[in-house]
């Protein structure tokens, strides 16, 4: 479970959140939409523990030992391989060797990675660093997944793939927070959405049956006023 | 603490891995001493100057920037692909990112000064190998000394924008009370006084150390949390 209690940031003078709340439960997918600035990078980053809210309090079932975040920059070292890269980061998690090992053959079959887990990194197109991401993200299990702009910089194709994979993650009953400034990307994942401005929710409910063109309808209305 | 150690040392064989394949920071830092101790070596007059009067000062001083270029690279390498939010996410305390930072730019500086040190003998004709267990001493305690504040800058400067000139600027005046102490002791030694003269710069050396190394642990989390 994922609990956010009114939640308030600031950085010097400028509002980065402000009374922001709201619980998820295990298989929910929150995205939340908002423009360049609004908060929403901040929002995971308290939500991670990297930032300590002046206000309110996040809590994580797990702590962060149950946190996998994954952004538009993957988090990796380029001049280690794919499996060094994995190893690296579940040592970091205490991961015990045989559930690495599973757990990373799994990865890497269902991420298509199973030809490049002994390539560098930087060897990799976008695409596939950012599944490698992906896997990073996943090595340690975790029960929350928090999603920075994971599609940014990434072309259709890779983009629609890490889609399908993510949506394959928030099935299995994780909890999932996706931010992002594209109301196209976010909104197949979603099971609800937030509307974010100058760190204020504007919107918040379940997704129900709305299409992409009628949520991109109500985030206009309610971030821009057009 | 066990955790803090096994932590320490994954993040420090990461880093020295990741040095490994590039090479390109320990090949600079290599290259920089032998051309300074070449160009201290033709740039003086013998005649003028004996050689172990001047060779204590020029053996630090090729030391010196030689670590700067070290320790330049310490946190570099975690902002590719912002790694370091990574770690900072992990379930890892700060002190085993410190720890490991600390144990590899050791290391490193270390692989730096083997190669330098048998090249100023060469150069200056210094005999070295009469008081090499002294001698490596002297050079382990100051080593540690500015190595673990040039730890702690480094993880402050990374995020700068200008990082590679501000290292220097606010390393170099911490770094000059073990410096003028290890070369006071090595002018000692190398002049072949009792190794009771350089006691006392000795033990100033370890003070520092212990001084320096326990506030490093105690400063490092607030120059890396947000």
């Amino acid at each position: 479970m994922l609990l956010a209690e009114g939640l308030g940031h600031a950085f010097g003078s400028v509002r980065a959140l402000d009374d922001v709340s709201f619980t998820l439960h295990p298989g929910q997918t929150l995205a939340v939409f908002g423009p360049n600035g609004a908060g929403k990078t901040t929002l995971l980053k308290v939500l991670a523990g990297l930032i300590r809210p002046r206000a309110g309090r996040a809590q994580v079932e797990g702590g962060r030992r149950a946190v996998g975040w994954i952004g538009h920059q993957p988090q990796l070292y380029g001049q280690l391989t794919v499996w060094e890269n994995l190893r690296f980061w579940a040592a970091l998690y205490d991961v015990p060797e045989p559930d690495f090992l599973q757990r990373e053959d799994d990865l890497l079959f269902r991420l298509g990675l199973q030809n490049y887990e002994h390539r560098l990194v930087r060897e990799l197109s976008r695409g596939l660093v950012q599944r490698v991401a992906i896997a990073r993200a996943l090595i340690h299990d975790p029960r929350v997944l928090l999603l920075d702009e994971p599609f940014t910089g990434l072309d259709r194709t890779a983009a629609e793939e890490s889609r399908e994979l993510l949506a394959e993650q928030a099935a299995a009953g994780r909890v999932t927070v996706l931010v992002t400034h594209n109301v196209e990307e976010g909104t197949e994942l979603a099971t609800d959405v937030a509307f974010m401005r100058a760190g204020r929710f504007v919107h918040l409910a379940p997704r129900g049956g709305r299409d992409t063109a009628e949520i991109a309808d109500a985030y206009r209305r309610a971030v821009t006023g057009g | 603490m066990v955790e803090i150690l096994r932590h320490g040392w994954l993040l420090a064989r990461k880093d020295l891995l990741v040095e490994f394949r590039s090479r390109t920071a320990i090949l600079s830092a290599v290259v920089f001493t032998v051309l300074v101790l070449l160009v201290f070596n033709f740039g003086r007059d013998p005649t003028a100057v004996a050689a172990v009067d001047l060779a204590p000062s020029i053996l630090w001083v090729t030391f010196t920037f030689a670590a700067v270029l070290a320790l330049n690279r310490a946190f570099q390498l975690e902002l590719e692909n912002q790694a370091l939010d990574g770690l900072l996410l992990a379930p890892v305390s700060r002190a085993s990112i410190y720890l490991g930072k600390l144990v590899a730019n050791l290391i490193f500086v270390a692989v730096v000064e083997g190669v330098g040190l048998p090249l100023f003998a060469l150069f200056f004709n210094v005999a070295i190998l009469p008081v090499l267990g002294p001698l490596l001493v002297v050079i382990a305690l100051a080593t540690v000394g500015f190595v673990a504040v040039g730890t702690l800058f480094s993880a402050m400067t990374a995020r700068t924008r200008f990082a590679e000139l501000l290292l220097p600027v606010l390393l170099l005046p911490f770094m000059l009370p073990p410096l003028i102490w290890a070369v006071l002791a090595t002018a000692a030694l190398l002049a072949g006084r009792p190794l009771s003269e350089a006691t006392a710069w000795l033990r100033f050396l370890a003070a520092f150390d212990l001084v320096f190394v326990t506030l490093a642990f105690l400063l490092f989390p607030a120059t890396v949390n947000e």
